[in-house]
């Protein structure tokens, strides 16, 4: 590769952990449930996707790269569990709330209520809890997290209506008096 | 707040979603231990091909390292050739002497792969 070329891709390589490392670390962080996994598996996403980035920009045709890295951690994460043979084992760090960008007003009024959401997040399927993330932690649209996922768009809003769905009820059935 | 489970449904119960699951930051060297980490292993891997010298590549002994830093250094497909080329082995069947020799190639691309694990770690 000639120097010109391989500085230009450092440098697209470096736009683009920038402006995604945020994204990568949510997206890790509520996949395995700590920070120092979070932190672990962001590094390793990205040292793979340097090593195929060249391909990665050539073949997505100008398309955004972000859901090509997500589904690089993807990977990654199941990797991580297939080998340790487990899921993450408890709930999110203790940190987790002053970490997030939440607000005052979060903290004080709705920390019981976010804590149940996200205890009901951990309890969806692997493919539900990982299109919630996508969409709510990172934002992304339907398209984004169909291309992350390898499904089609279609499918994917179906997966979303269902996991929103089954969440619900799962916090329904907990809020509900015993 | 009570303690009443959130409304199901609707964009009350998505807007509780999204604050539940707010973006975390990332802490705050991250960025720059992965930079650093980034910058060595392409560094390792061009001083890996600085030092291909062909005198010590009449040896296949000495073929992982640099190999492995062409790996490294993004040469993508490796894994594809490797896969093909076992294909292509079972598909000829070859005889004892070729399939020693086609053994042998594999275990020299075993040790690149592991070699480029050891490196990229």
């Amino acid at each position: 590769m000639a120097t010109t070329d391989k500085a230009r891709l450092d440098r697209d390589f470096s736009e683009l952990y920038k402006a995604h490392l945020r994204d990568v670390y949510s997206y890790a962080y509520y996949r395995v449930g700590n920070h120092h996994d979070a932190e672990d598996l962001t590094t390793q996403t990205f040292l793979q996707a340097y090593r195929h980035f060249e391909r990665a920009q050539r073949e997505s045709h100008g398309r955004p790269l972000r859901p090509w890295l997500i589904r690089i951690a993807h990977n990654l994460a199941a990797n991580l569990y297939r080998d340790r043979s487990r899921k993450p084992q408890t709930a999110l760090d203790e940190s987790m709330p002053v970490q997030a960008i939440h607000t005052t007003e979060d903290l004080v009024e709705g920390r019981d209520e976010l804590a149940r959401i996200l205890e009901g997040v951990q309890q969806l399927p692997d493919d539900r809890r990982e299109a919630l993330i996508m969409r709510f932690a990172l934002g992304m649209d339907n398209r984004e997290i169909a291309r992350a996922l390898g499904r089609t768009d279609g499918a994917t809003k179906v997966l979303i209506h269902r996991a929103i769905r089954q969440l619900e009820e799962i916090i329904k059935q907990e809020g509900a008096p015993s | 707040m009570s303690e009443a489970a959130p409304r199901a449904g609707g964009p009350d119960f998505e807007a509780l979603l999204r604050r539940a699951l707010a973006p975390v930051e990332p802490p705050a060297d991250l960025a720059e231990r992965l930079e650093g980490r980034l910058t060595e292993i392409t560094e390792l891997a061009a001083e890996e091909l600085e030092a291909w010298e062909l005198g010590a590549m009449r040896d296949p002994r000495n073929w992982a390292r640099p190999v492995a830093a062409v790996v490294i250094g993004g040469a993508a497909g490796a894994g594809l050739v490797v896969l093909r080329a076992r294909h292509r082995a079972q598909a000829r069947r070859p005889p004892s002497a070729t399939r020693a020799l086609a053994d042998a190639a594999e275990r020299a691309l075993r040790e690149v792969f592991q070699e480029a694990r050891r490196i990229s770690r």
